[in-house]
């Protein structure tokens, strides 16, 4: 179960951005998956719960934004809903000359910060 | 302070840099990597063993390394073919990662290697996100997997420079569907190449070898519809966004 790798690897660049920008808590990282990503949301979301444990993403919410695949014809200029099992051949032409125009995402979007960074900061300073 | 960032950070960017530094790494010293994925008992080690050999035969410098996720029956398997082999435990991880598989090639890798066979864990869906810095991807299903293996892992088999089919020899016991499979596969993956063989009778042995030293002397790779489509913010650093 990859889930697990990819929650570290979530993980540690919304850490490195806590500290680039002095967060001490994170409430939220939105992240894109899309349709084709071969990432399973619900594995994923177990797996981060464990892995925040002990870091500043801690009780964190990971909110998954999915995108849809589309694709498009080259030769014809189709454009539909690939879907799942995906289907990648035109089904207007049934060329093979086409390209994926999005679902293949995963990508941290977004990161908050948990409330009361002044008082964070104050702690740390004091 | 601000209370979110927008990062736009690509997951996995950070194993795609190492991937594509590993891939630069390799071409300077003329070698390439062939990744292979396939589920467990696929018969990837047999049919590889068989291709082992036959480069072995012609003088074609190639070495292996396989990845397992606990015992070393494998390494031993392709050892017997007499090329460099080495073995590489995850300890249960289930996919190696562009780094782990540069950490074991520094100081084994001989020199001489023009094609390194990377046989990953047996697992159709985890491997499928980590590109480990190979030239040809290839993805492997036997007969006895039933004919809609591509549509249950699409990753797997959409991203395949190669599709190989294995074990043909039982295709008729187990009622093998051909042409299901392959329009299976082109509807992940058109215009993919497909490869029937069988390790027992030789079928389609070679095929394998060959294709990499296509690649290897700069022929033109397939292109997956599913590969990352241009102009994806996939690994753009973060100025481009702000
Ligand atoms: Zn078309």
């Amino acid at each position: 179960m990859h889930e697990m790798s990819i929650a570290l690897a979530v993980i540690e660049q919304v850490e490195q951005a806590a500290a680039e920008h002095g967060a001490q808590a994170v409430e939220e990282v939105l992240l894109q998956v899309g349709e084709l990503a071969g990432v399973v949301p619900q594995a994923l979301d177990f797996c981060y719960e464990l892995a925040c444990a002990d870091t500043v993403l801690a009780g964190s919410t990971l909110t998954v934004e999915p995108v849809a695949a589309r694709a498009r014809c080259v030769d014809c200029g189709r454009e539909w809903a690939v879907g799942m099992p995906p289907d990648l051949a035109c089904p207007g032409c049934g060329g093979a000359r086409t390209e994926l125009l999005a679902g293949r995402e995963l990508q941290i979007l977004q990161v908050r910060w948990a409330a009361d960074p002044v008082l964070a900061r104050a702690d740390q300073e004091g | 302070m601000c209370r979110t960032v927008d990062l736009q950070q690509a997951v996995l960017a950070r194993n795609d840099d190492s991937a594509q530094e590993l891939r630069t790494a390799l071409a300077a010293r003329g070698t390439i990597a062939v990744n292979l994925l396939s589920s467990p008992g696929s018969g990837k080690t047999e049919l590889l063993e068989r291709e082992l050999g036959l480069a072995r035969e012609r003088g074609v410098p190639v070495a292996a390394l396989t990845a397992d996720l606990a015992t070393e029956n494998d390494a031993l398997r392709l050892g017997r073919s007499g090329v460099p082999v080495k073995q590489v435990l995850t300890d249960g991880l289930c996919h190696l990662e562009a780094v782990m598989l540069r950490g074991h090639l520094d100081g084994w890798l001989p020199q001489a290697t023009r094609l390194l066979f990377v046989e990953n864990v047996g697992n159709l869906v985890c491997p499928a996100s980590y590109d480990l810095g190979e030239s040809l991807r290839v993805a492997l299903a036997s007969v006895t997997e039933g004919e809609d293996k591509p549509l249950k892992y699409p990753t797997a088999f959409g991203l395949a420079h190669l599709v190989l089919v294995t074990k043909t020899d039982l295709a008729a016991a187990v009622g093998f569907d051909e042409a299901a499979f392959l329009a299976n596969v082109r509807r992940v993956n058109p215009g993919v190449e497909v490869v029937l063989t069988s390790a027992r009778t030789g079928q389609g042995v070679g095929t394998l070898l060959d294709r990499a030293l296509a690649v290897l002397a700069g022929e033109p790779v397939h292109r997956p519809v599913m590969g990352r489509p241009a102009g994806h913010a996939h690994g753009a650093p973060l100025a481009d966004h702000s």
